[in-house]
């Protein structure tokens, strides 16, 4: 087992830190350009944040950003930037809605069936991307962001009355046709008149603690990782670097599969035009927030949460609602600066620190040599 | 193993203790009275995505808003959807205003249906508009158009203008309420002149909503359409039909026909009001005005209002006098799709 490093673990504090404070001191700036007083809006914020139902809220919307999250963070992993991530939930999350609509099995069977056809749908899609990167060097930026637009195109496709869609009685919205009341996931009721907390953020958890057991404490974890620092290394110490790539990008697709699922299972259960979309997007920068590790990326979508439940409020007390974007921007962009800060600075002392170790190693050397001399 | 089951403990500990917190917190719902204005008329907002100064849906509920300001004396607060929006955010929106008091509360667009249902179960003091779908809570007031009738004028007067017959049709977004207005409007196309042809063509497809927003695409459609000959052009694209517009009056002797609002006297697009044939609107302005002063007079409209060519709850615009020399077959199959002699369909 490691021995436990104090340095290591301040160092690795002092950078969200840095981050969040540099955050809100640059949304102050904005917020008095606009002729507001900050700290009120931070008030509100934190106010209505803390309050129960907002808990709720934000306890539900981070299931979603953290599974976003985590299908991210596991192509970061290995260097590999899954953009995808955003077409993969999307086109999961709406054949599992069909798939779920079209069936009335009892809700064990029901249930999983939806879950796993997203997975593989998800897995699948982004296995493209990694089978193109493999076999004919396509980077995986390009064509995630064109497996994005294809998978738009798909649904847009099926997703229309006589195909997969079903419209409604005003004859204005079309969606999948609703999932039976079996296919709806269960829910921990708080209170008796408040939203109920989404079942889905046990699925979310477990999530987690498989991401973690799987990078750390497994050989095909260590071999990810060690693809992600240096590939040419890697591929020296025996690793197959094309099995990694088509692997870990089918990994990050499975777990993308469940993005769209608390809100399809616990919320919607439909996928109409209205279904969320851009979280693939989110899930980058809760990835980048979080460090790719899995209490960092949940504490991350917390954040993230926090935040949308309170530029509602904001909106509603008569500030600009385009502040929360702001602060949103901010924040990942003050992340990426204060880890590399951060970083040189870590590296800078240890650096020093060496530099004095073997300073003070030379100078006894050349003392002994007085000695013996 | 050790380590495992640690981490376990932890988490179920950090869980339980999210859940404690979530019982005993105090709810920000508790405590401020719902749907009590205390006599003066408190109007809430839901703006669908672009809000108010989208130039088209949104912009004209937010006339119907600032109608009721001015006559009513109402109080009004605006609140408006993002991208890439959850139910949950929507309900968010509409409980924000039901709790503060704002009576009615109007949500504006087909995508709050699912949230209103929900919030108005739990808020049944309060009256809700719901523009553009029919949800079924007893405290609603479903504001819905019939905008396949008002294409089908656009269709006979394009039917008309046309010289060869070539008419095209450039919608936002393919989805089914853009569809109703192709829908009418091929219809009245055919009707008046049976072979003359309608082209069809979505700016984007599915929830790719960028066909609304985009006037670079509307531009690039109209021209195509332009350059086979086409010489009338219905673009339903809400701020895409900009280019669309902008493309036609570049070629003389082709008509652009707006939508939602009159865009012939939209200031940006003024300048090409020579090229505008006419503009089918669809006035969600009478329908939100409508809404605030039942509550003002005590009498909440409720139910399904659906606002039709009957009541001129869609019109065409006659800025230009362009119509003038048809003016009568369009009086005379408005007067059919108001008798029943014309049933428009309002699926393709």
């Amino acid at each position: 087992m490691k021995k436990f490093d104090k340095e290591r673990l301040l160092l690795g504090l002092a950078a969200p830190l840095l981050a969040i404070v540099a955050a809100f001191l640059v949304t102050a700036v904005v917020l008095l350009a606009t002729g507001k007083e900050p700290f009120s809006a931070f008030g509100i914020m934190f106010d209505y944040g803390v309050k129960s139902d907002s808990q709720v809220y934000i306890l539900n919307k981070a299931t979603t950003y953290y599974l976003a999250g985590l299908a991210v963070a596991v192509g970061f992993r290995m260097n590999l930037f899954n953009i995808g991530v955003d077409g993969q939930y999307r086109l999961a999350a709406f054949f599992a809605a069909a798939v779920g609509g079209a069936l009335t099995l009892p809700g064990f069977l029901q249930i999983p069936l939806i879950i796993l056809t997203a997975m593989i749908v998800g897995a699948m899609w982004a296995g493209i991307a990694g089978v193109l990167k493999v076999t004919r060097g396509v980077s995986e930026v390009v064509s995630t962001i064109m497996l994005n637009m294809i998978a738009t195109a798909i649904i847009g496709y099926l997703l229309q009355q006589g195909r997969l869609g079903h419209l409604d009685s005003a004859g204005t919205k079309v969606a999948t046709k609703p999932l039976p009341e079996s296919a709806h996931f269960f829910s921990f009721t708080t209170q008796p008149d408040a939203d109920p907390i989404w079942g889905f953020i046990v699925i979310a958890a477990i999530a987690g603690v498989a991401y973690w057991f799987i990078l750390s404490r497994t050989r095909f974890g260590f071999d990810l990782r060690t693809v992600g620092a240096s590939e040419s290394a890697a591929d020296a110490s025996g690793v197959n670097v094309k099995k990694m790539v088509i692997t870990s990008m089918l990994i990050s697709g499975l777990v993308a599969g469940l993005i769209g699922m608390p809100t399809l299972l616990n919320d919607s259960y439909e996928y109409g035009g209205d279904f969320p979309t851009g979280i693939g997007f989110t899930g980058i920068a809760i990835a980048l927030l979080g460090r790719n590790h899995p209490v960092g990326i949940a504490l991350g979508a917390l954040l993230w949460g926090f935040l949308e439940r309170g530029t509602g409020k904001l909106e509603f007390e008569g500030y600009d609602k385009e502040i929360v974007g702001v602060i949103q921007g901010v924040i990942v962009l003050c992340v990426v600066i204060a880890y590399e800060v951060v970083r040189r600075y870590g590296l800078k002392r240890q650096q020093r620190q060496v530099g004095a170790k073997l300073a003070a190693q030379a100078a006894n050397n050349s003392e002994k040599q007085e000695v013996s001399a | 193993m050790r380590r495992v089951s640690k981490i376990a403990a932890a988490s179920i500990a950090t869980a339980a203790l999210a859940f404690t917190a979530t019982a005993c917190g105090e709810s920000s719902t508790g405590g401020s009275g719902s749907g009590d204005g205390g006599g003066k008329l408190k109007i809430g907002m839901a703006y669908d995505v672009g809000g108010r100064g989208d130039n088209s849906f949104n912009d004209s509920a937010a006339r119907g808003l600032d109608k009721a300001k001015k006559e009513l004396g109402a109080e009004t607060k605006e609140l408006t959807a993002k991208t890439g929006e959850t139910p949950a955010d929507r309900e968010q929106r509409l409980a924000s205003l039901a709790e503060g008091g704002f009576n009615p509360v109007v949500a504006v667009g087909f995508a709050y249906k699912d949230a209103l249902d929900k919030v108005a179960k739990k808020h049944p003091k309060v009256t809700f508009g719901l523009v553009d779908s029919v949800a079924e809570a007893k405290n609603i007031n479903n504001i819905v158009f019939t905008e396949e009738q008002g294409s089908y004028l656009a269709g006979v007067a394009a039917a008309n203008k046309s010289k060869d017959g070539k008419i095209g049709f450039i919608g936002g977004v393919d989805i089914p309420l853009i569809k109703k207005f192709a829908a009418g409007f091929q219809q009245g196309v055919k009707e008046t002149k049976p072979d003359a042809t309608v082209q069809i063509q979505y700016l984007s497809s599915g929830s790719d909503l960028s066909g609304f927003g985009s006037p670079d695409k509307g531009k690039e459609a109209a021209k195509g359409m332009l350059d086979k000959g086409t010489d009338v052009i219905f673009a339903a694209a809400g701020g895409s039909g900009a280019g669309a517009i902008e493309a036609v009056a570049g070629k003389k002797g082709t008509w652009a026909i707006g939508v939602d609002s009159d865009q012939a006297l939209d200031p940006s697009l003024s300048k090409y009001k020579e090229s505008i044939l006419t503009s089918v609107v669809k006035n969600v302005d009478a329908g939100v005005f409508e809404l605030a002063k039942s509550i003002k007079d005590g009498k909440p409209k409720t139910g399904t209002s659906t606002y039709s060519l009957a009541e001129n709850g869609v019109t065409l615009t006659t800025t230009g006098d362009h119509l003038k020399d048809v003016q009568t077959k369009l009086d005379e199959a408005k007067k059919k799709i108001v008798d029943g002699t014309i049933k428009v369909k309002s699926t393709l």
